[in-house]
């Protein structure tokens, strides 16, 4: 078992680095930046999978975990607190003797002093985390449809406050986020200087929420997520209680959403509506369905190759219209997802028989 | 002594019918005891009360000298009931192996972290999960099947798995929901020694059936319900002469 977890993070790790490679070889690393940015996106749609594929429950407000924790982070990191220490708040103050302060000129040369965007993407993950759970207590009651309209409404009601909103920039959404400085030397930007660091941050995150995950599905928890999926009832008999496990559930799926929210506006240095928008969780909902729903590999390769030729403008201004359609013919043709066996087979024969 | 089980006055209504209508018997420690009735007696509907799937309208059930009417499912899963279903709930996807592993739910701690981080006393636990498992697989004698997908065992088999994972949880209490229900005669003679069997571990027994053969054999008691209401109780030679029974059972 541990050889097999072992095998695993290689592969990954492996195809990283013949892909890094490659495209330094080729003269394309500006393809890196699409690729970190899949990769933080791979990270919200592989918790997602959980949700849908393990624990039998669909989200479609994902792309409203996304945008708190982005939005969270963006606002809490572009916060100039320097008026509130010179006006002695204590708040302030006592941030400031931790160090918790970071201290930077605005493009005008004016003094800024910023809150460390550790601090924020701690409030944004606790407060996403609670949010989930708040929301999660009563719509996990729903099943089918009624939970899918219910999470619907969720990603409303977000991409309206966020639109709505001066403090989160209304229809611009807030720019010139700073880098995330996770450790000395290792920051999370846009930087086109620290674009292969960045490029192996996002694939060291993704891989360890990946490994986690398998972890996950890999044990007690994951067996009870599967039985509910499959019988409820039962489940319920043999002790399970599939309230909690589909409530926890839920909310690391929606703390995976918020990390990559988080860095993703870190590393694009903004967030805008857009990212809060329902498509963008009908999206997630359709690359889940292709990587065939509970398949965490196949959410992985299907998230990476579809965001990824999206970024590059493959699907032009249809974008959306591309993932609709993906969705529809998905469920029509292939609904176990088009990595299973059972679907080549059935097209096998189909050549056959004309 | 006091029972194991004690249901009092319990009642349960679907709109017009009165599926359960003020039912109340005993379950002695240690015994068999089946409850029969035509289609349609509430036979089903007193299981689901008793193991809370469903909400009684009033009435009281005592498990043990405790009150379990109103808890939870999974609660009362936990205080040593265990159950089976009528038509075989194996988890799909899952082989016969990782089915009893669900059933040994209560009997494991691991949590989200623990699962996430795979510790090295999840991994003990795990592997303590897994050899309990097959020896409850051997304990039926299908160890043979362990790796096999549970759903696409033969019925019998299938109905043997259910018993191995309704056993894992240890249960003080087994119900029963038509054990032999879709079963050729060999495989319910099969299941009749499997119940013996499981009785002869300390488990009380209480089964809903409809395989009268099956229910002679092995009760220790029985229970007869008609129209949601108890009509008669007492040993299978008792039942099989009391009149009102056979009068339910064959027309006037």
């Amino acid at each position: 078992m541990a050889t097999k977890k072992i095998t695993t993070i290689a592969l990954l790790v492996t195809v990283v680095v013949i892909v890094q490679i490659g495209t330094q070889l080729t003269g394309t690393s500006y393809y890196l930046t699409q690729l970190t940015m899949t990769m933080y996106s791979c990270l919200l749609i592989i918790g997602l999978c959980l949700v849908m594929g393990y624990a039998g429950q669909i989200s479609l407000g994902h792309a409203g975990f996304f945008a708190i924790g982005g939005y969270t982070s963006a606002s809490l990191t572009t916060l100039n607190v320097l008026p509130s220490l010179e006006s002695g708040s204590s708040c302030v103050h006592l941030l400031n003797s931790f160090g918790l302060l970071t201290a930077s000129t605005s493009m005008y040369g004016d003094p800024l002093l910023r809150i460390h965007p550790w601090i924020a993407f701690v409030v944004a993950i606790t407060l996403t985390a609670l949010i989930a759970f708040a929301l999660g207590i009563p719509v996990l009651k729903l099943k089918g449809h009624y939970l899918a309209m219910a999470t619907l409404g969720f990603g409303i009601i977000i991409f309206r406050i966020v639109l709505a909103m001066a403090f989160f920039g209304e229809a611009d959404g807030i720019s010139d986020v700073p880098g995330f400085t996770l450790l000395p030397g290792l920051t999370v930007t846009g930087n086109i200087e620290e674009r292969i660091v960045n490029y192996y941050i996002a694939a060291a995150v993704l891989i360890s929420g990946f490994v986690l995950l398998l972890n996950l599905i890999d044990s007690r928890v994951g067996r009870a997520l599967r039985a509910i999926h499959g019988a409820e009832d039962a489940a319920d008999a043999m002790g399970i209680n599939t309230a909690r496990y589909k409530l926890y559930t839920f909310v690391l799926s929606a703390v995976f959403a918020a990390i990559a929210g988080v860095l993703l506006t870190h590393y694009t240095g903004g967030i805008s509506p857009s990212d809060a928008g329902v498509m963008k969780s009908v999206r997630y909902v359709a690359i889940v369905a292709i990587g065939g729903m509970a398949s965490l590999w196949g959410a992985l390769a299907m998230g990476g190759v579809l965001n990824f030729l999206s970024l590059r403008g493959l699907f032009g201004s249809y974008d959306d219209a591309v993932f609709g359609a993906i969705l529809i013919i998905i469920m029509l043709f292939a609904p176990e997802g088009v990595l299973r066996l059972s679907l080549w087979s059935t097209l096998k024969r189909f050549k056959v028989e004309r | 002594m006091i029972p194991l089980l004690k249901i009092r006055n319990l009642n349960k209504r679907f709109g017009g019918l009165h599926a359960v209508n003020a039912v109340s018997f005993d379950l002695k420690k240690g015994a068999i005891k089946a409850v029969i009735g035509p289609n349609g007696a509430g036979k089903t509907t007193l299981f689901n009360l008793i193991c809370g799937a469903l909400a009684a309208d009033s009435g009281a059930v005592e498990f043990d000298s405790q009150p379990i009417l109103g808890l939870k499912p999974y609660q009362i899963a936990a205080s040593g009931i265990a159950r089976t279903f009528q038509n075989i709930k194996m988890f799909p996807g899952m082989t016969a192996l990782e089915n009893v592993m669900v059933g040994l739910h209560t009997k494991s701690r691991a949590g989200f972290w623990a699962g996430m981080l795979h510790l090295p006393s999840t991994l003990c636990e795990e592997k303590r999960i897994r050899d309990r498992a097959y020896e409850l697989l051997e304990l039926l004698d299908i160890a043979q099947f362990a790796d096999i997908e549970a759903r696409s065992l033969a019925f019998g088999q299938q109905r043997a798995v259910e018993f191995a994972r309704a056993l894992a949880s240890d249960p003080t209490l087994l119900l029963l929901d038509e054990p032999a229900a879709g079963l050729n005669i060999y495989e319910t003679a099969e299941v009749a020694r499997l119940i013996t069997k499981i009785q002869q571990q300390g488990i009380t027994v209480l089964l809903v059936e409809h395989d009268m053969s099956l229910v002679m054999d092995i009760s220790d008691e029985i229970v007869v319900l008609s129209f949601g209401q108890h009509i008669a109780e007492g040993t299978p030679s008792e039942i099989q002469h009391n009149k009102e029974v056979i009068q339910i059972y064959l027309g006037e």
